[in-house]
C-alpha cells in the first residue's frame, strides 16, 4: 500500500470481517467431492454383480430375508442419495447458515454403505453377513473401549496415558501366563487388572511424583513392556507352551432369548464376562464422571488442579489412583487378546491397538460414551479389513489393512474439530 | 459458629535464604474489615497462603479465638472458619456455579452421588441475602469477571468462612464494580464475617478499611487509621517520602504523525478483538487507552506493531502506511514498544542486563560489524543506560529475570527509549512495579513526550491513567467508547470502561 493514495479511509474496504460471520465451505465442498467419487466410482464404473447382504443368520428366531442390491444400480442410487446432501449443505450455506451436525454423519453412513456394496459386488463371492459384521465389530473393538476409558479416566485427572498400548501388551501377557498356571481365565482376567495397574502406577510415579515429561514416560513404558513381554514369550512361554500359555477361554455367557434377537442379540447377549464388563465399565465410568463426587473432584483436577488443591482436594493422590485405575481397566482390554480373541499369547498382540484407543478418545472428547462409540468405529474399521479379506475383493490387501489407520487419521483430523481437552491434562502439578 | 478472633505470631516465610514473610504478628478482631496494604511482592500474598493452609510457615504461629492452630492445607483453614478469594479466581471455567461452589464440599446421596440441587438452593439463598444475581447454573467461563468473583465469595460463604481473605480483588474489576464490591465487603461485615482485604490501591484502602496493617519487605512496618492520608500510607509502603502527583506540565500538541484509521483485528473465532477503532495522537502528546483488562488492549498494540494476523484498516505514522510491514521495519520506522508482560514479551529472563539493553539493536551499529558482535561496546551502552535508568542489579552481566519487578521494566523501557523515536507504545508501563519505580517510570514517559513524540500509554489503572493522559480512549469489547479529555472525571470514565458512552459526563472531544 502506498503512503500518499491511501486518503484517510485506507484499507477499510476490505471485507475481511463480513467474510468471517460466514460458515465454513469445509462441510459443503468435501461432501460434493466425495458424492462425485461415490458416482463415478461405485455407480458408473459400479461392478455388474449383485452384493448380497444377510441380515440374520439360518437358525435364528426371527429370519431376516437378505438385502440383495445390484452393484452399479445400486451405486447410482446411494451416489445420487449423496449428492442430495451435498446439494443441501450447499443450499444452506448460500443462506449463511451451518449444516446440521447430523448431516456429515448421515452422509458418512451411506458412503460406507455405498463403498460396502461397491467392494462386496466386485468380490469373487458378493456375499457377506451384516449380522456377522457388526457383531465382529464390537468383538474387535472390546479391547479399544477398555484402553480408550483407561485413557478418559487418566486425560480427565490431567495425565496424558501414551502408554496404554503398555497397559494392553502387559494385561494380554499377564492373563495368559496367570490364567495357564492356574488354570482359570478368571483368575487371568483379575491378574490382568493387575498388570495394567503396575504399569500404570509406574507412569504416575513418575510423572507424579518426579515430574518427567509424561509422554516420554508413556513411549519408554511402551517400549520397556513390549521388550519385557517379548522376552518373556521368546524365553519362557515358546519353550513351554502348555505349562505356561495355553489359557484357555473365557466363556461365552449367552443370555436366554435375548441373544437370538436379529443383530442386536449376538453383540448384547452373547459375550464373554470381560464382554459384559465393557459394557458395565462405560456406563460405571460415565456415571461416575458426571453424577458423582469422585467424578467432580477428579474433572476439577484436570481442569485446574490449583482450583481443586485451594478446596482441600488432593492433587496427585487422585491423580495416582486415577491413573493406577485406569491402568486396571485397560489390563482388562488387554486380556480379551489372550482369552477371548484367541488363546495364547503372541510377540506385540496388542499390534499398536493402545494408539488407536488413544484416537478413540480424542475422538470420542474426552467422554467414555463417545470413546466407546469411536471405539466401536475403529472396531468396524478392522473387522471390515478382515472380512473382505475373506471374500475376496480387487481392493489389495495392503490397502485394506491401512484401513483403520486411514479411519484414524480421517476422523481425528477431520471431524472432531475444536474439541477440548481438559485444561491440566499433561501438565504435572506442583504446589505454590 | 460464632465470631473469630484470628490471631498471627511472629509468622515467618522462607523460601530458600529468602524471607518472603520475617516476624510478621497481626490480629484480626471479628467483624472488621482489616487491610494489608503493601506493594507487590511486600510479602502479603504469602502470608495469606500461610494463614489458609497453602503453606506451611517456617516459624510462627497461628490462633484462632486464642487457641493454637496447626493448618495442613486449606481444608484445615477452612474448617476453622477462614475462606480467602484468590487474585487468580480459584474457579473451574467449564463447570458450572453450582458445581464449582459444591466442590471440596459435595453435598451426595447414598454412594457419592451429587446432589447438586442442595448446593443450588445455598447459592440462591446467599444471592438473595446478599444481592449477588448469581445463576447456578450458568457455566463460570460464560460469566464477567465481576460475577466470578461473587461466586468466589459465595464458596467461601457457603463453607461458612467467618474470616475471608481477599487477595487484591480490585484488580479485575471496573470502578463500578469495585464500588459494588466495597458494598458487599460492608454487608458482610454488618452480618459479623471479618475480611483481611489485601491491596495497593490507597483509595480503596481507605475507603473501606477499619484497620491498615502496612507490610513492606516481609515486615509489618506499622498499624494506620484509614483516615490516614494517601501520601503517609504510601510512604509507609515505599519506606521513604513519596510524592503522588506527576506534576506534570500541560502538553503542547505540535503536529499530528500518528493516525490509526478503522483498525480491526479478527481473532481465529472469528469475532472482532479489535472492531474499526480510530484515532489520533500528535507530536507532544499522551493518548491513554483505559479499559478493563481483556477488551482488546494487547491486540490493538500488537497489531500496530505488526505482531497479529488477521488485521484491516491503516496505521499510518509520518505519512508511512505501518499495517502489513514485518516488525523489524516497524522498529526501524521509530517505534517504541513496551509489552504489556515484560516476563513474556519484553525480556529474555536468561540473557544478561546488557544483551536485554541491546535485543533491538543487536544486529547493527555500534553493536555488531558484519557478523560478529562487539562485546565491549554492549557492555558500554549497559553502563550508561544502568547509571541512566537506575536499574539495580549486581552487574550488567547479571541474568534479567533475577531482578525485581521495577528494574526489569526499567530494563525494558531504558531499551525502547534508547533509539530517536517517532512512536512511543508502553502497555501495563508500571504493572507490578514498586511506587518507588512508578515514579520514575512516570517521570521519563512524560520527558519522552516533551521532547516531542507522540505516546500511547495502555493502562487498566485508571489511576495511572488520569496521571498520564493528555486524553484518555476508552476501550470496551474491542470498540472505542469515546475519547475524552484528561480531567474527566472518573464516574464518567468508569462507565465509558463498561460500555456507557461519554455522553452523560462530559462532551467528550
Amino acid at each position: 500500500m502506498s503512503a500518499t493514495s491511501t486518503a484517510p479511509k485506507a484499507g477499510a474496504g476490505a471485507p475481511a470481517p463480513t467474510a468471517a460471520l460466514r460458515p465454513s465451505l469445509k462441510v459443503p465442498i468435501s461432501l460434493s467431492v466425495l458424492s462425485l467419487v461415490a458416482l463415478v466410482f461405485f455407480g458408473l464404473l459400479g461392478p455388474g454383480k449383485t452384493a448380497e447382504m444377510k441380515i440374520s443368520d439360518p437358525g435364528d428366531a426371527v429370519e431376516v430375508p437378505a438385502l440383495m442390491i445390484p452393484g452399479q444400480v445400486g451405486g447410482m442410487v446411494l451416489a445420487i442419495l449423496l449428492f442430495a446432501m451435498a446439494a443441501y449443505a450447499i443450499y444452506l450455506w448460500t443462506r449463511g447458515e451451518r449444516s446440521p451436525k447430523w448431516l456429515p454423519i448421515v452422509f458418512a453412513v451411506v458412503f460406507v454403505f455405498a463403498l460396502l456394496v461397491w467392494i462386496v459386488a466386485g468380490a469373487r463371492q458378493p456375499s457377506i453377513s451384516l449380522a456377522g459384521l457388526v457383531a465382529g465389530s464390537v468383538t474387535l473393538a472390546v479391547p479399544l473401549v477398555f484402553g480408550s476409558l483407561s485413557g478418559v479416566l487418566c486425560e480427565r485427572v490431567g495425565v496424558v496415558n501414551i502408554a496404554i498400548e503398555g497397559q494392553l501388551l502387559g494385561g494380554a501377557f499377564t492373563a495368559a501366563l496367570v490364567a495357564t498356571v492356574t488354570g482359570s481365565p478368571y483368575v487371568g482376567l483379575i491378574a490382568a487388572a493387575a498388570a495394567g495397574a503396575a504399569v500404570s502406577m509406574v507412569l504416575a510415579v513418575f510423572s507424579i511424583k518426579y515430574l518427567v515429561n509424561q509422554i516420554i514416560v508413556g513411549v519408554v513404558l511402551n517400549v520397556l513392556v513390549s521388550g519385557l513381554t517379548g522376552f518373556l514369550f521368546g524365553t519362557v512361554m515358546v519353550p513351554n507352551k502348555a505349562q505356561f500359555n495355553t489359557p484357555g477361554r473365557l466363556d461365552i455367557l449367552p443370555i436366554p432369548f435375548l441373544s437370538d434377537i436379529p443383530i442386536i442379540g449376538p453383540i448384547l447377549f452373547e459375550q464373554s464376562i470381560a464382554g459384559y464388563l465393557m459394557y458395565v465399565a462405560v456406563a460405571v465410568v460415565w456415571f461416575g464422571l458426571f453424577k458423582t463426587r469422585w467424578g467432580l473432584r477428579v474433572r476439577a483436577v484436570g481442569e485446574h488442579p490449583q482450583a481443586a488443591d485451594t478446596l482441600g482436594i488432593n492433587v496427585n493422590a487422585t491423580r495416582f489412583w486415577n491413573v493406577t485405575l485406569g491402568g486396571a481397566i485397560a489390563g482388562i482390554g488387554g486380556a480379551v487378546f489372550t482369552l477371548v480373541t484367541i488363546d495364547s499369547f503372541t510377540k506385540e498382540i496388542s499390534g499398536g491397538r493402545g494408539f488407536i484407543a488413544l484416537a478413540a478418545l480424542i475422538f470420542g472428547r474426552w467422554n467414555p460414551i463417545g470413546a466407546f462409540l469411536a471405539s466401536l468405529l475403529f472396531g468396524f474399521a478392522y473387522n471390515l479389513q478382515s472380512i473382505l479379506g475373506i471374500i475376496g475383493t480387487p481392493v489389495p490387501s495392503q490397502f485394506m489393512a491401512m484401513l483403520p489407520y486411514l479411519v484414524t487419521i480421517f476422523a481425528v483430523a477431520g471431524l472432531v474439530g475444536r474439541s477440548r481437552p481438559p485444561a491440566a491434562s499433561g501438565i504435572p502439578y506442583v504446589k505454590g | 459458629m460464632g465470631v473469630v478472633k484470628l490471631e498471627l505470631k511472629g509468622i515467618s516465610k522462607a523460601f530458600g535464604t529468602f524471607y518472603a514473610n520475617q516476624d510478621i504478628d497481626l490480629v484480626v478482631e471479628s467483624a472488621q474489615i482489616h487491610c494489608l496494604l503493601g506493594e507487590n511482592g511486600a510479602g502479603k500474598s504469602t502470608l495469606m497462603n500461610v494463614l489458609y493452609g497453602l503453606y506451611e510457615p517456617t516459624a510462627g504461629q497461628i490462633l484462632v479465638d486464642d487457641r493454637p492452630v496447626n493448618f495442613r492445607g486449606p481444608g484445615d483453614a477452612m474448617a476453622a472458619g477462614i475462606g480467602m478469594v484468590h487474585q487468580h479466581f480459584m474457579l473451574v471455567p467449564v463447570f458450572t456455579v453450582a458445581e464449582n461452589v459444591a466442590l471440596g464440599a459435595e453435598p451426595t446421596s447414598f454412594g457419592g452421588v451429587l446432589s447438586i440441587d442442595e448446593t443450588r438452593k445455598k447459592i440462591r439463598d446467599i444471592s438473595a441475602k446478599y444481592g449477588f444475581d448469581v445463576d447456578p447454573d450458568a457455566l463460570v467461563e460464560d460469566l464477567p469477571v465481576g460475577v466470578q468473583q461473587r461466586v468466589e465469595i459465595i464458596k467461601a460463604l457457603v463453607r461458612e468462612a467467618k474470616v475471608l481473605i481477599l487477595d487484591e480483588p480490585t484488580a479485575v474489576l471496573t470502578p463500578q464494580e469495585t464500588d459494588e464490591l466495597l458494598d458487599i465487603m460492608r454487608q458482610l461485615r454488618a452480618g459479623g464475617t471479618s475480611i483481611v482485604f489485601i491491596s495497593h490501591k490507597l483509595r480503596e484502602v481507605k475507603a473501606v478499611s477499619d484497620v491498615i496493617t502496612v507490610i513492606r519487605r516481609g515486615k509489618v512496618v506499622g498499624d494506620a487509621p484509614p483516615t490516614a492520608s494517601a501520601t503517609e500510607l504510601a510512604s509507609m509502603m515505599v519506606g521513604r517520602p513519596v510524592s503522588l502527583s506527576l506534576n506534570k506540565a500541560a502538553s503542547q500538541p505540535k503536529e499530528t504523525t500518528f493516525v490509526v484509521e478503522n483498525l480491526t483485528v479478527r481473532a481465529p473465532n472469528g469475532t472482532n478483538v479489535v472492531d474499526g477503532i480510530s484515532f489520533d495522537i500528535a507530536q507532544g502528546e499522551i493518548l491513554a487507552v483505559a479499559g478493563v483488562q481483556g477488551n482488546g488492549q494487547t491486540e490493538l498494540t500488537e497489531a500496530i506493531l505488526g505482531i497479529q494476523p488477521h488485521v484491516t484498516g491503516s496505521v499510518m505514522l509520518d505519512g508511512k502506511q505501518l499495517l502489513g510491514l514485518p516488525v523489524k521495519d516497524v522498529l526501524r520506522s521509530g517505534v517504541g514498544f513496551v509489552p504489556e508482560d515484560r516476563t513474556v514479551d519484553g525480556l529474555v529472563g536468561p540473557f544478561s542486563v546488557a544483551e536485554n539493553l541491546v535485543l533491538d539493536l543487536y544486529d547493527q551499529a555500534p553493536f555488531a560489524s558484519g557478523i560478529s558482535m562487539k562485546p565491549a561496546k554492549v557492555a558500554e551502552n549497559a553502563k550508561a543506560k544502568i547509571e541512566e535508568f537506575d536499574i539495580r542489579t549486581p552487574s550488567a552481566g547479571s541474568a534479567a529475570g533475577t531482578l525485581s519487578g521495577g528494574n526489569q521494566q526499567k530494563v525494558v523501557m531504558a531499551r525502547e527509549l534508547s533509539r530517536p523515536l517517532r512512536l512511543f507504545i508502553a502497555s501495563q508501563p508500571t504493572r507490578g512495579v514498586d511506587v518507588g519505580s512508578i515514579e520514575f517510570l512516570h517521570k521519563r514517559i512524560v520527558a519522552e513526550r516533551d521532547v516531542g513524540t507522540p505516546v500511547m500509554i495502555v493502562s487498566t489503572e485508571l489511576d495511572e491513567v488520569i496521571e498520564l493522559a493528555d486524553r484518555i480512549a476508552v476501550l470496551y469489547k474491542g470498540k472505542l467508547v469515546g475519547i475524552v479529555p484528561a480531567g474527566t472525571p472518573r464516574d464518567t470514565l468508569g462507565l465509558m470502561m463498561a460500555g456507557v458512552g461519554p455522553e452523560r459526563g462530559s462532551d467528550g472531544q
